[in-house]
């Protein structure tokens, strides 16, 4: 399973991003989201979502092997088991792995969908 | 404090000195945030009689409690002040994502105060605060300026400007963000140019405490689900604020020709699919929003990005000047928004100068050679740019406003300068529907609809009907609708779409971990009535009913044409409408609030130690 987005039908509100935040950190923090929104503004007036396409490429570059799948066969980082090394932020095609200087670890999508409930256009959803 | 970044940022413009202070925790308590906390700060720290464009006078800068958090349409904010447009009490409402970022950035409010020696942009990473140079961004456009800022300083800072209307001290300059909204109205843009900060860049990175964190997200997620499953979702999110367009039209409560009509020959081709079929690109949503009102529209006529129009826009700029076609509509708009001047205000002062042109009040030499008639869109654009440059004898008059151009001009011209204390009507006509007349009469900002709106009622009631039921509706929208203001969300998915007004209690409680009912909010909502109020009566000398009179066409002259045609409401009906409201509020005759309700409120001890 994995996490699609419509770019035509977001409207760049972020509610996504907040309801990512809380599933990942139980925090209220868009900046701790695992997906993001590039505005593209004031021309052409676009919003691009960049989403986790689950390709696997973090897990294969990851030289302590801390990056599993769940039980969607999504791929997600063991915080314990990360070092920081940045191999995977570096080999993602899509520039969704993510990290903060207050994170000491890298996070990506799990496909838990929460921010597929809270989009009011239906730009987002999981699928196979 | 759960709910709230914790802390105020006061930056005094006049040293320069940048320091935070712990948000007072009784004072969110009883006036929980953005334009509560706004009101308490302009009653406690600007001193009577300071000159709005002088630097006692401070702008308070607050987004509330649901700011930024996982609730729908939690992307508000509110710019507070005393108003250079109206000498009283002004807040500006603004969507776009500047309050999260201030709220991450750690801020529940911030302060402006004083006046900069030289122009300067307020740079905020989180802890970093800096007054920066611009005095070469002074001059630029509000978007072209945004642009250059984002390119400069990275995507993630959100940033609001002014343009050089703002600079010029235009009375109703508005501020601009996220390519496209505003804080629009009382000319909270004019004290930013008096204090010569050009813009504000927000970039914050941390989260916002939450009491109870799995039941907020539970509630969160349920309004978003009843948002997306509500009837009217679909067409709202396709057409957004145009969609009233038509109603209004039909229902004899579009401006059309500065307020002579409530009904346009040609509105049809300002209706909204028209709008969205000819030039929206995108939906464009506010922070948090499910349903987005806020759409993106590209002119090909004029090769120009804007967003909208969205209805005010289209009534103040379209069918009260003339207007027929949406990209002149557009265009005009685009003018506003870039040179930084309310559409509402702007579209006022033109539609007034439009008529006094035709009646023959002013000459093609007064007008400074332009052929001001209604439709006229080539003088529209004209006339616009003047007015945010304060260019000729026109555009000059025109930046104080329709209340002072019509006292200057006089000859009769302010039986149709269409504005209460000083601010310019919005979008709706008023002959025939009295609780919206009283709304407008009794707004605590000037004649603006969003702090109540009652067309539907009035219409339900009976149009001309005149009694207490229809004062306690709009008493009832002056409560409901500023608390979302207090509270840091949208109004409209509840006006809108229908989402019950029983999620913000709970969702509050949750956030705050404070027990609040939806009495206790509406309470709260109603003593920042009072207080908005009291800064009135403390700030005009002569404060009193007076100044809670209707635009005089409204009772004087019957409306022309459409489905109010020949109708007005009587003087003596009006003013009774204002008896039955002084009298469900707890205000003497002449609207001053009295002693036992300011008692109630809580506001007895705060307007003591004032006068004291």
């Amino acid at each position: 399973m994995r996490l699609y987005a419509d770019n035509a039908k977001c409207s760049g509100c972020r509610a996504c991003l907040v309801a990512c935040s809380l599933h990942l950190f139980g925090e209220n923090n868009p900046k701790k989201a695992a997906l993001s929104i590039v505005p593209h503004f004031p021309a052409p007036g676009t919003f691009e979502v960049k989403v986790c396409t689950q390709c696997g490429e973090c897990a294969a570059v990851c030289p302590v092997d801390a990056i599993h799948q769940n039980e969607k066969d999504a791929y997600y980082v063991v915080p314990e088991e990360c070092t920081l090394c940045m191999a995977c932020v570096e080999a993602c095609p899509e520039g969704v792995v993510f990290s903060r200087p207050d994170v000491d670890y890298v996070w990506e999508c799990d496909a838990c969908g929460d921010c597929v409930d809270v989009c009011g256009p239906d730009a987002l959803w999981i699928a196979e | 404090m759960n709910g709230y970044a914790g802390r105020i940022l006061r930056v005094n413009l006049s040293d320069g000195a940048i320091t935070t202070e712990p948000t007072p925790e009784d004072v969110v308590r009883d006036f929980l945030g953005g334009r509560g906390l706004g009101a308490y700060l302009l009653w406690t720290e600007v001193p009577q009689g300071a000159d709005p464009l002088g630097p006692e006078n401070k702008l308070f800068i607050s987004p509330g409690p649901l700011s930024g958090t996982l609730f729908p349409g939690a992307g508000k904010m509110d710019f507070t002040t005393r108003s250079p447009l109206t000498g009283g009490y002004a807040d500006a409402s603004m969507g776009g994502m500047l309050t999260a970022e201030i709220k991450y950035a750690g801020y529940d409010s911030i302060i402006l105060e004083g006046i900069s020696p030289k122009p300067v942009y307020l740079y905020i990473d989180d802890d970093t605060v800096e007054l920066r140079d611009a005095s070469e961004y002074w001059g630029m456009g509000s978007f072209a300026l945004e642009k250059q800022l984002k390119d400069e300083l990275g995507e993630e800072f959100q940033i609001a400007t002014i343009g050089p209307a703002g600079e010029n001290l235009v009375k109703y300059a508005c501020i601009n963000h996220d390519f496209g909204r505003q804080a629009g109205r009382g000319g909270v843009g004019t004290v930013m140019g008096a204090k010569k900060i050009k813009a504000i860049a927000v970039r914050g990175t941390g989260g916002i405490p939450i009491a109870d964190v799995n039941e907020f997200i539970r509630l969160g997620k349920e309004a978003y689900r009843a948002c997306k499953e509500a009837d009217g979702f679909k067409a709202w999110t396709r057409y957004g604020t145009m969609i009233v367009t038509s109603w209004c039209d039909k229902n004899g409560a579009l401006p059309t020709r500065n307020f002579q009509s409530g009904s346009f020959e040609d509105a049809s081709n300002i209706y909204a699919p028209v709008f969205r079929r000819t030039i929206v690109v995108t939906d464009k949503g506010c922070f948090g929003c499910p349903s987005p009102c806020g759409k993106y529209a590209y002119s090909k006529k004029y090769d120009i990005y804007v967003e909208g129009p969205e209805y005010e826009t289209n009534g103040m700029l379209g069918s009260d000047v003339g207007l027929s076609d949406i990209e002149d509509i557009a265009k005009a708009n685009q003018l506003c928004d870039e040179l930084g001047l309310d559409t509402i205000s702007a579209g006022g002062c033109i539609a007034w100068a439009m008529e006094c042109y035709e009646k023959g009040i002013l000459d093609r030499e007064q007008t400074d050679g332009l052929e001001l008639r209604f439709g006229n869109a080539e003088a529209t654009f004209a006339l616009i740019e003047r007015i945010a440059r304060r260019e000729g004898r026109l555009g000059s008059l025109l930046a104080e406003g329709v209340k002072h151009a019509a006292a200057e001009v006089g000859q009769g011209s302010e039986r149709w300068a269409i504005h209460v204390k000083g601010m310019e009507q919005s979008a709706y006509d008023t002959h025939s529907a009295t609780s919206m007349l009283l709304a407008y009469m009794t707004a605590d900002v000037g004649a603006h609809h969003n702090r109540a709106w009652a067309i539907t009622y009035d219409i339900a009631e009976g149009r001309d009907k005149v009694s207490p039921d229809k004062a306690a509706k709009v008493i009832e929208l002056q409560h409901t609708r500023p608390l979302m203001d207090v509270l840091g969300c949208c109004r409209l998915q509840w006006v809108e779409l229908g989402m019950s007004l029983d999620y913000y209690a709970p969702a509050v409680t949750a956030l705050t971990g404070v027990e609040y009912s939806w009495e206790d909010l509406l309470h709260i909502s109603e003593r920042v009535w009072n207080l908005t109020r009291m800064i009135w009566v403390r700030e005009v000398e002569d404060f009193g009913r007076g100044w809670d009179a209707p635009a005089p066409r409204f009772v004087e002259e019957p409306a022309v044409g459409g489905p109010t045609d020949g109708q007005f409401t009587p003087p003596e009906a009006a003013q009774q409408m204002l008896d039955y409201y002084y009298e469900q509020r707890g205000w003497d005759e002449n609207g001053i609030p009295t002693p036992e309700t300011l008692e109630r409120m809580g506001l007895a001890e705060l307007v003591e130690a004032d006068s004291a």
